[in-house]
């Protein structure tokens, strides 16, 4: 099921009395979720990520905008008609009820012809749990379940009643760091084996990139970028995306060019032929530095952390924005710790131009580009 | 290990010794005067051992109508004033404006002294050579014949006696059961939204297995309560509970203690005992059957 979003705009009275102005919690969100994908909806607390999703599923009506789930306007169906599952962050599992009960309890709720006999709704229980793989928990109360176990059978309610969409709300925030990488496989599969159509809210970009076929990054109500995960991370469309992705930080320096150069303070570490002269943002991932005695880029050296198949090369540099650059280098690269300085040359795709006013990004050629 | 034994019990100590003298040590005397045949307090001297002080009191008339009363209001009261409670609840939980003032309404006689909540109950009820009272005035208004609610006929005494204490103990009740309500996690309900249950289904399956801890905790003091009932009674009835057949279990002991054919200690920890026995009874079926149906 294709899941189209129309303009989808969503309002808040401002709780400050003195401010007449609504608070935007999604503004002007256009897109189609094509059928069967797994999405990621990615941006920091408040960014309106939730939000979305609850417009999604109907808990919250939006101001203005429409919904579609493939050709039919859901908009102003409330979330029992729409059929879609929904897990949320802290799972809502129902304390006084089994694993089992839980996971028939959608099922019991159903009427009329779409109620399935007694027997059926065993069979389709046994059939989620086994998806989930906690068919061995059916008759534990969810206090008697692991984190990870909670989730699954978290999973398992959302998808018995067999949803057009399935909603997760930050399914992974209340695991640990191991489950959480294991959990996160078992979401790809799940999504896989059943082939629903997937929305999920996370903060972690890491999380988002590695299980989504496509992310939407978000901040303060407006979408900023829509991709696929590593198009995105190649190609940022503005200073926002390109912080928000990649663990360590891109690095993010005060620069100007100047007579077809980029400089960052004194050092000019790129020709930048066909560009006018102006004050720049520049972002360097950490993977874009690569040493060289005569590099252009001259820093200090703070300290040097080696992490086995990495080194990771703590600097700084009088133009630089952060507390300190973080560049990785191979770990075949001995650094000597004890220097007071080091030079860098920069990957030219490693490195970005963004506008200064409306942090932008910058297009830009280098030398021996076309 | 020792050393620190000592020191505990050191600490406790105080509070050992106050209950030990206050509570213990009564306990054991009422037990005691309860086997004591014939005990004179001025003399402190018994005639001697045995069953015959339960045995007078299990045969008089008063006490058999005191535990009639006492039995009717509990039956009468506990469920009535905690389904009640329970309605307004989730009425209050579900309204938005002017709650707080509803809360406060509610409230009210909480916090009102017994005998002044007596005194408008008269006013209520009470039939006087002036006037009939205002309840017989709407009665009246709707055709019907006046009823003496204080001094008439026993059923009309007896559901003033419940009204009276269904209002006094359900405020009680609501500010549990509101604070229940509102404590029970809200993501539950948008989970059976999303699922489509439907209210009742919503209200029946989560709602009340989440605040049956709360509901039983009210059900069990409710009972104890209600077999406690005196100063009520005399509120509403005087204090010559006996003359009026208002009495209840703890006005019979009270009345053997100090009551104008008081100073009968025996007969009154015969009766106490009686009624621990039957509160105990009670208090153990209801903890039995709530394994089954009260989700901790």
């Amino acid at each position: 099921m294709k899941v189209r979003l129309q303009n989808l705009t969503k309002r808040y009275p401002n709780r400050n009395k003195k401010s007449h102005e609504d608070v935007v919690a999604v503004n002007d969100f256009t897109f189609e979720i094509p059928d069967g994908k797994l999405i990621g909806l990615l941006g920091p607390s408040g960014c309106g990520k939730s939000t979305t999703l609850n417009l999604i599923c109907g808990l919250e009506k939006p101001t203005a905008g429409r919904i579609f789930f493939g050709e039919d306007d859901v908009t102003d169906l409330p979330p029992e008609n729409r059929g879609v599952g929904l897990v949320f962050q802290n799972y809502a599992l129902y304390p006084h009820l089994t694993v089992r009960q839980n996971i028939l309890f959608p099922l019991q709720n159903l009427k009329g012809e779409a109620r399935p006999s007694k027997a059926q709704m065993q069979e389709k229980v046994l059939e989620a749990a086994k998806l989930v793989q906690i068919d061995q928990l059916l008759d534990r109360k969810p206090s008697e379940l692991s984190g990870g176990q909670q989730q699954r059978v978290a999973i398992a309610r959302a998808l018995v009643k067999m949803p057009r969409v399935l909603l997760l709300d930050e399914p992974l925030s209340n695991l640990d760091a191991r489950l959480r990488l294991q959990t996160r496989e078992e979401i790809r599969r799940i999504q896989r084996e059943t082939g629903i159509t997937t929305v999920f809210v996370t903060h972690d970009q890491e999380e988002a990139m590695s299980i989504s076929d496509m992310i939407v990054v978000m901040e303060a109500g407006v979408v900023q970028q829509i991709g696929k995960p590593q198009d995105v991370y190649d190609s940022p469309v503005n200073l926002f995306v390109a912080k928000f992705l990649g663990t360590p930080a891109i690095n993010v320096f005060q620069g100007r060019i100047r007579g077809g150069g980029l400089f960052l303070g004194e050092d000019r570490v790129m020709a930048m032929p066909g560009q006018e002269d102006r004050e720049v943002w520049v972002g360097i991932r950490p993977e874009g530095f690569v040493l060289q005695k005569d590099g252009p880029l001259r820093c200090s050296l703070v300290g040097v952390e080696v992490m086995g198949r990495d080194t990771s090369v703590v600097a700084s540099h009088p133009a630089f924005t952060g507390a300190a650059i973080r560049a990785i280098v191979s770990a075949e690269n001995r650094v000597d710790a004890a220097a007071e300085t080091v030079r860098f040359s920069i990957k030219p795709r490693k490195l970005f131009l963004f506008d200064v006013q409306s942090g932008e990004r910058i297009d830009f050629r280098t030398e021996g580009e076309t | 290990m020792k050393r620190s034994n000592l020191k505990a019990w050191l600490y406790l100590l105080p509070a050992i010794a106050f209950l030990g003298v206050f509570m213990v040590y009564p306990l054991i005397d009422v037990f005691i005067y309860s086997f004591e045949e014939g005990y004179n307090s001025a003399s402190q001297t018994v005639f001697g051992v045995g069953w015959y002080n339960y045995s007078y009191v299990l045969h008089d008339p008063y006490f058999l109508q005191a535990v009639k009363n006492t039995l009717i209001l509990v039956i009468i009261t506990v469920p009535v004033s905690t389904g009640f409670a329970l309605l307004i609840s989730v009425g209050l939980n579900s309204i938005k404006p002017l709650r707080e003032l509803y809360q406060t309404v509610f409230f009210l006689p909480y916090v009102t002294n017994t005998l002044a909540v007596g005194l408008v109950f008269m006013i209520l009820f009470k039939k006087t050579a002036y006037t009939d009272g205002l309840v017989n005035l709407l009665i009246n208004w709707f055709g019907g014949e006046s009823v003496d609610f204080i001094d008439g006929p026993y059923w009309a005494k007896m559901f003033i006696m419940c009204f009276y204490t269904v209002w006094v103990v359900m405020p009680f009740k609501i500010l549990i059961l509101t604070s229940a309500l509102a404590s029970v996690d809200e993501t539950y309900y948008n989970a059976a939204r999303v699922d489509g249950t439907s209210r009742l289904r919503i209200f029946t399956r989560i709602t009340l297995p989440m605040i049956s801890p709360m509901i039983f905790y009210l059900i069990i003091t409710g009972f104890i309560g209600a077999f406690k009932a005196y100063s009520d009674e005399v509120a509403l009835f005087g204090t010559n509970l006996n003359a009026a057949g208002m009495n209840t279990i703890v006005g019979y002991v009270y009345d053997m203690l100090y009551g104008n054919s008081g100073g009968y200690p025996s007969y009154a920890s015969a009766a106490a005992l009686i009624l621990f026995a039957i509160v105990l009874t009670i208090t153990c079926v209801n903890l039995l059957v709530s394994r089954k149906n009260v989700y901790y």
